[in-house]
């Protein structure tokens, strides 16, 4: 899959080399800006599949690029974007993935750019419509909640987490070396231990799973 | 020590005193009194008059309120001339009228109690006290004058008795001139709140020292993540290159993957670091959301329910941060506490808090650095910190601080 990306970060060494790992592989950056307000320009001129945007940018160097992102995904409903964040900080992934029902978007620590295949997949996922949470801030939730969560086993909760990060089956039973049968297994007892509606799949059962973690 | 009052000077060093500067100072006093005294009464005498005359038409209020405000120039006309037989610093005890314009001047002045001391004291120094300073003057003076103007053989007792009183008079002058110093002290100097003007300056610079460590805090913060951080990031892309182009089963690889995890080591501790100095969140967000970040973090569950009408002040909400912070940290060093709980809650121009945990008690708040250091940066802000924890838990430690939303 190529996409055509737009980049906003101020940090120009971090821009140049955002740019470099797309091109790399095979995506598209049509606009590479550094600061919030060029960023909405940008998307308002020619309207990419996804964003990558930072947190903290120019004018005012607070949460500005979270800001437009959220502000954009109002004015252009699902379009994709990723957040880059130098901190985990919880109350901007959930008020980014309250944006347009949570659909096509993530939040990641800088960092995991260098997990340069995983953070491609990363990319498709939210270009394609899905949800991408750090495990840091997963790790956060979970701890929050951790009296419902007892009803889970240690590897349910496991399970647990990678949904909520947004991995999918496949990348589950990748991950925790099972059979997809098992990882199937493991997701129907915890929804139903959680209560939670089990018809649910792909971004609509992680949704399910992080409305649970914020409830 | 060098005398500072009359009467110190008097008492120190009876005789060498003769010959120094207070007993003309002294001298100079009591004749300022008995001017200044006879004119406040010429002046309160008509004003009284014209008050009460005037009052049956209300506009004698006026006059009053006069004589009143009048009573402030007196104040200070005294105030200036105690420096005469009194060397001790003596601080202006009225404010400055919250704003501009003799209307507000009139009613700031009317509505503080050393303005009716002021009066109190001009009422007695018109009554009684120039009086005195008449008579000890006319007694120190004008008698042994007399004694020496009308002497002749038979009356040389009274000229002498003249000679010893004007021998005396710089020692009765300077004893009263003392006396009626002090009283004029008591009288004129700034009391209890009236000395808030000098304290809220001390705090005024106390809350500056905060503002600064708090700016430099800032500073810090934003220079690490501008660089150390950046440049970390952009290795960490550089190395993701290098793993797209290196084979996956070269012995490469394994050096890859150590550099990688020391990386993510460098980024965490980084991000650790920089969250002490300055959480981000607490600047977007304010208190609560950084307080609910930060106990999302902690190794221990901690209930949160704080609610404040809106944002603090930034000053108030970076102290209540590392206050709730330092708090939370003891508590998982040191008391074994299973769970914790911060309750915050504003009414009534105060902030009130309190963290709960159910450790093992016995916290001894004198004992961690950190907390007195919080303890003062709460005084800073006028607030106050107070822990129960008896041996065997639960501890508490309740916070105070006034906090008013603009």
């Amino acid at each position: 899959m190529s996409l055509r990306l737009i980049v906003a970060e101020d940090a120009v060494l971090l821009r140049e080399g955002l740019i470099g790992l797309f091109e790399r592989v095979g995506h598209k950056v049509v606009a590479a800006v550094g600061d919030a307000e060029a960023l909405e320009k940008a998307v308002r001129a020619d309207r990419p599949d996804l964003i990558v945007t930072d947190v903290r940018m120019p004018p005012a160097l607070g949460d500005d690029g979270l800001r437009s992102a959220v502000r954009l995904r109002e004015e252009f409903p699902g379009l994709p974007v990723l957040v880059l964040s130098q901190y985990v900080e919880r109350s901007y992934a959930l008020r980014l993935l309250d944006s347009g029902g949570g659909a096509g978007v993530g939040y990641l620590l800088k960092e995991r750019v260098s997990a340069v295949t995983d953070f491609m997949a990363a990319i498709e996922r939210v270009a394609t419509g899905g949800t991408v949470v750090d495990p840091e801030v997963i790790t956060q939730l979970v701890r929050l909640h951790q009296d419902p969560l007892e009803r889970l086993s240690p590897r349910e909760r496991e399970v647990l987490a990678l949904i909520a990060e947004g991995q999918t089956n496949a990348g589950l039973a990748k991950s925790l070396f099972l059979s997809e049968a098992a990882v199937n297994k493991h997701i129907g007892n915890i929804f139903n231990k959680l209560d939670l509606p089990v018809d649910t799949d792909g971004h609509r059962r992680v949704l399910a799973v992080l409305a649970f973690l914020r409830s | 020590m060098r005398p500072t009052t009359a009467w110190q000077a008097l008492a120190q060093r009876p005789l060498s005193f003769l010959t120094s500067s207070w007993p003309w100072r002294s001298l100079a006093y009591l004749s300022g009194g008995v001017v200044v005294g006879a004119a406040a009464a010429l002046f309160f005498a008509l004003g009284l008059a014209a008050g009460i005359a005037l009052l049956v038409v209300l506009i004698g209020v006026a006059p009053l309120a006069g004589l009143v405000l009048a009573s402030t120039v007196v104040g200070r006309v005294e105030r200036r001339r105690l420096r005469l037989v009194d060397l001790d610093p003596l601080s202006d005890p009225h404010r400055a009228p919250d704003s501009p314009g003799p209307r507000a001047w009139v009613t700031a002045r009317l509505k503080e109690q050393v303005t009716w001391r002021e009066l109190t004291f001009t009422l007695l120094s018109a009554a009684s006290l120039w009086w005195l300073d008449l008579l000890v003057l006319g007694f120190s003076f004008g008698l042994p004058a007399l004694t020496f103007a009308s002497t002749d053989g038979s009356t040389w007792p009274w000229t002498v008795f003249g000679a010893i009183v004007l021998l005396a008079s710089p020692y009765t002058v300077t004893s009263w001139a003392g006396a009626r110093g002090a009283l004029a002290r008591t009288f004129l100097v700034p009391r209890g709140k009236e000395l808030g003007e000098e304290l809220q300056e001390v705090r005024a610079s106390q809350s500056r020292l905060l503002d600064s460590f708090d700016a430099e805090r800032a500073r810090i913060e934003r220079d690490l993540h501008d660089g150390a951080q950046q440049r970390l990031v952009s290795l960490g892309m550089t190395l993701g290159m290098l793993r797209l182009e290196v084979p996956p089963n070269s012995p490469v690889t394994r050096l890859l993957s150590e550099a990688e995890d020391q990386l993510s080591t460098a980024h965490k501790e980084l991000r650790a670091l920089i969250r002490g100095l300055n959480p981000p969140v607490l600047a977007d967000h304010g208190l609560v959301a950084a307080i609910e970040d930060y106990a999302g973090r902690f190794p221990i569950p901690v209930q949160v329910d704080l609610r404040l009408p809106e944002r603090l002040s930034r000053q108030l909400e970076t102290t209540m941060y590392y206050l709730i912070n330092e708090a939370l940290t003891n508590i998982a060093r040191h008391s074994g506490a299973t769970c914790a709980q911060v309750y915050g809650r504003y009414h009534s121009d105060q902030l009130l808090l309190n963290i709960l945990d159910n450790g093992r008690g016995g916290a001894d708040p004198g004992k961690g650095t950190g907390m007195t250091g919080l303890a003062d940066r709460v005084a800073a802000l006028d607030g106050r910190i107070q822990v129960l924890s008896p041996v065997g838990g639960p501890t508490l430690l309740q916070v105070e601080v006034p906090c008013r939303f603009a």
